[in-house]
């Protein structure tokens, strides 16, 4: 699919749609003028393809320092009168979550989405929390999208919502829903303009230099709405408390709550079973594809929870089955409901143990729980006939190679990672004596052999903070580990702590000049924002400066020889030493690439040592050789300076 | 067991960085064109450095684009030890088509693992399955202009197969919407090429 057709596209026309693109035409749909995000799987794409469309569909959009600034970007521009876009992952809500409870409270006036998809079964991420709970916490409404389709026209009427109670709305999706790809239809693009009360004060205020691309809101005062002191926020609480009432009103006769048929007329005991988002998909397939005779609610919109049309759906029933992923909140939801209602009808979810509590559901968990409950009443299903594989290929399958995510060849965090290990050698250092706090990217990976500079993990720029705790805790050596995109996220702060506390420990930024995770995003510390224009570059070694650090040192990590005597000095360094090993990521498109190296086998004497310390891809053992796969060596000549026999050079043509 | 009629599963996999996700948006979109109902379910993020990536494509009214076990119509694997992989998707009736270019873990030395021989897989899987199709893509891609073509071959090799329910003509047409137009002829050349491996 051609990308600009998500701006192109005209009403009727259709396109086979990831999520996150059906995410982005839903915006372009509805008018959004601003949106924000810190990138993160499973909603990377939307921001990467913002970058590239966000001139041609007049909005503004930024790859923001983290989720918490992105929630703030979206609530006062929304507040201004536009309506406003920011998404992020799960993890990404506990960031902007300090700033999100307020801006519920101030409410929306021009209209705010927040999307969030979670992440059952953590593909690339360290939980599964569940972002329905924020909304309770919140108080804020949420819609839950099973397909690309729904997101798309979900977003639209997110959009209706939010501006109509003047309200942020959650739009809920999983991996498995912003990752589907499916047919979307498109529909016409609004050309309605900026929320009334903020319209048309902007003529006198020209401020410049040049036109810019996208609309402008205008920010009326009201501090009753808009600053919530404790003499405000109290009334807020009030007036979102009633907001939420009138709003349940729209969720209990919402479309979005739907009731699929699947013919339950029989006179044996009537089942009837309640799902959303991607677990509805699961539960679908399996009543149709098995025949089952047992209706579906599909809920969609899920908060404020429709009571009453859940209740007009259960009060019938002589069993009620509730297939959620993550927490069993909707089941919650209806056991009060039948508390309340005085009904004792049977409930099969995840509290009574009918479903399994974690990791992502599939046709086949489904099927196998609803298999317990008619179980119950001596009818089985039929279930699909297990093939059997014979000896040899069970065999074959049990023993496979395992494929793990691994750094790239030519990675310089490999580089790091050996020049550390071997500085700990040559000091006499144990290694546990000396404990790697890491952070949330691609040198995570630094966890698996031989490197093993993963020890202790909670989340973006907390390895700076975990150092500040092991080191008042404890007398062990202290290495922390933060990508350049994570320091600025969140590990400034623990920086200037560390040294303000008198803490003493050694900072890595690996500074490879990208988001390499989630696909090189822009960051702060580059001279380009995300929507491709130049930007001021933030010196994160001026910033290690302005911070009082005593130690500052950048280093290119692929010359060993600098790398292992940096990290000694470091070590030996009373405070907080901040070493800035900066060397761009391998995968960064346009880099020229450097000519492949090769084993002079006169040479080699088989010690391996680039196999078991660099562990790089690119280097194998074929037939008892050690041998460079040219095609994936990236020329970084990390393993010339490891060998010690001189045995690897460059491959002449 | 689903048995809709129009249902086809496909079960695309391999190795990060080998055109997977393309390939299959490319069937995809060319399944949308001839008028099928149609999802995918794609996982990116952190199985692109070097790790497993499949995909699962679903015709004919499904909602949920997970392919059930012992389902998929179609096992497509763009290497060898990542069809037995796949296995748990197959039933004997399950054509399975792979390319026989190993791509060895770069791990296997940290985990003392051995990679199996090639010849050992395919005879095993003649053993277990009806519908076996080891295809030489490398080769073939090499043939058509660049071992980036990889994918298309193996994607006119996919097309070939009795029962696959999109013309080769929509593919093309697919092929050419996703894909630069400078490599048209050689992505064309590939289709051909793989598509020919089987018919022949």
């Amino acid at each position: 699919m051609d990308l600009n057709q998500l701006v192109k596209g005209k009403d009727g026309d259709k396109e086979f749609l990831l999520g996150n693109e059906a995410t982005v035409r839903g915006a372009i749909e509805a008018g959004v003028s601003i949106a924000a995000t810190y990138p993160g799987t499973p909603t990377s794409e939307i921001g990467n393809i913002f970058s590239v469309l966000a001139k041609d569909a007049g909005i503004f959009f930024e790859f923001s320092i983290n989720e918490k600034v992105a929630m703030e970007v979206g609530a006062s521009s929304s507040a201004s009168g536009l309506k406003t876009l920011v998404f992020m992952k799960h993890v990404g809500l506990n960031v902007a979550s300090d700033s999100f409870m307020s801006a519920v409270y101030t409410g929306t006036p021009g209209g705010m989405v927040v999307l969030v998809a979670d992440e059952p079964s953590m593909f690339s991420s360290q939980n599964e929390q569940d972002t329905r709970n924020y909304a309770r916490l919140a108080n804020c409404p949420v819609l839950e999208p099973s397909n690309p389709q729904e997101i798309k026209d979900m977003m639209k009427y997110g959009y209706e919502l939010s501006r109509e109670f003047s309200i942020p709305v959650i739009i809920r999706t999983t991996t498995r829903v912003s990752h589907m790809r499916g047919v979307v239809e498109f529909e016409d693009i609004s050309d309605e303009e900026v929320f009334e009360n903020s319209n048309n004060n902007n003529q006198h205020l020209q401020r410049d230099s040049s036109p810019v691309h996208w609309k402008k809101g205008f920010f009326k005062k009201n501090k009753q709405q808009f600053v919530p002191v404790p003499q405000n926020a109290g009334i807020m609480h009030e007036k979102l408390i009633a907001k939420m009432i009138d709003i349940n009103k729209v969720s209990n006769s919402s479309k979005l709550n739907t009731v699929f048929e699947f013919n339950n007329s029989g006179n044996k005991r009537k089942l009837g079973l309640i799902a959303g988002g991607s677990a509805f998909n699961y539960a679908y397939d399996v009543i149709n594809g098995d025949n089952l005779e047992m209706d579906i609610l599909k809920l969609g919109f899920t908060y404020p929870f429709p009571k009453n049309l859940v209740l007009d759906f259960v009060k019938d029933l002589d069993g009620i089955i509730v297939v959620e992923e993550v927490d069993p909140i909707v089941e919650k939801e209806i056991l009060v409901i039948l508390g309340e209602a005085g009904l004792n009808i049977p409930v099969y979810g995840k509290i009574n143990g009918t479903f399994p509590m974690p990791y992502e559901y599939n046709c086949n968990i489904v099927r196998d729980s609803i298999n317990k409950i008619i179980n119950e009443n001596g009818n089985d299903l039929d279930n699909s006939k297990e093939l059997e594989l014979n000896k040899d290929l069970t065999n074959l399958k049990n023993n496979l190679p395992d494929r793990l995510p691994t750094l790239c060849a030519g990675c310089s965090h490999r580089a790091t990672y050996f020049g550390v290990r071997r500085a700990m050698d040559e000091m006499g250092i144990a290694n546990e004596d000396l404990i790697f706090s890491s952070d949330i990217g691609c040198y995570t990976l630094g966890i698996s052999p031989p490197y093993e500079t993963t020890d202790y993990l909670l989340s973006m720029g907390a390895s700076i903070g975990d150092a500040c705790g092991f080191s008042a805790g404890t007398n062990q050596y202290i290495v922390s580990f933060i990508g350049d995109s994570t320091f600025f996220h969140g590990g400034i702060p623990q920086l200037i702590n560390g040294v303000h506390n008198k803490h003493r420990f050694v900072v890595t930024v690996l500074d490879n000049r990208t988001t390499g995770m989630t696909g090189g995003q822009p960051h702060p510390g580059l001279p380009v924002d995300g929507m491709g224009d130049f930007a001021p570059e933030i010196s994160i070694e001026k910033i290690a400066k302005a911070s009082e650090c005593e130690f500052v040192e950048t280093i290119n990590p692929m010359l060993l020889k600098q790398t292992v005597d940096t990290y000694k000095r470091a070590l030996k360094h009373d405070g907080v030493a901040v070493i800035i090993a900066k060397h761009p990521c391998t995968l960064i498109k346009g880099l020229k690439r450097k000519k492949p190296m090769t084993i002079n086998q006169d040479k080699c004497n088989n010690c391996k040592i680039c196999i078991d310390k660099l562990a790089c891809p690119a280097i194998s053992v074929v037939n008892e050789k050690v041998i460079i796969d040219h095609l994936v060596c990236k020329g970084c000549a990390v393993c010339v300076q490891v060998c010690d026999e001189r045995a690897i050079v460059g491959k002449k043509n | 067991m689903l048995n809709k009629e129009n249902s086809y599963n496909i079960y695309i996999c391999g190795v990060g960085g080998q055109g997977i996700i393309k390939t299959s948006v490319i069937i995809g979109e060319a399944a949308m064109n001839e008028g099928y109902e149609v999802i995918l379910s794609e996982i990116h993020g952190m199985s692109q450095r070097g790790g497993v990536v499949s995909t699962e494509l679903k015709l004919g009214g499904y909602k949920s684009s997970v392919i059930e076990k012992n389902n998929a119509d179609i096992i497509l694997a763009f290497e060898p030890i990542e069809a037995v992989r796949a296995l748990d998707k197959a039933n004997e009736d399950t054509k399975i088509v792979f390319n026989t270019s190993p791509i060895i873990p770069s791990t296997l030395n940290q985990f003392n693992q051995n990679y199996p021989d090639v010849k050992e897989i395919v005879s095993n899987l003649n053993e277990n399955f009806n519908f076996v199709y080891p295809v030489e893509a490398e080769k073939l891609a090499i043939e058509a202009g660049s071992l980036l073509a990889l994918n298309m071959v193996l994607l006119g090799a996919t097309v070939a197969h009795e029962g696959f329910p999109i013309s080769k003509e929509a593919i093309i047409k697919a092929m050419k919407n996703n894909l630069n137009s400078k490599f048209h002829e050689m992505n064309l050349d590939a289709i051909e090429k793989g598509y020919n491996s089987v018919i022949d």
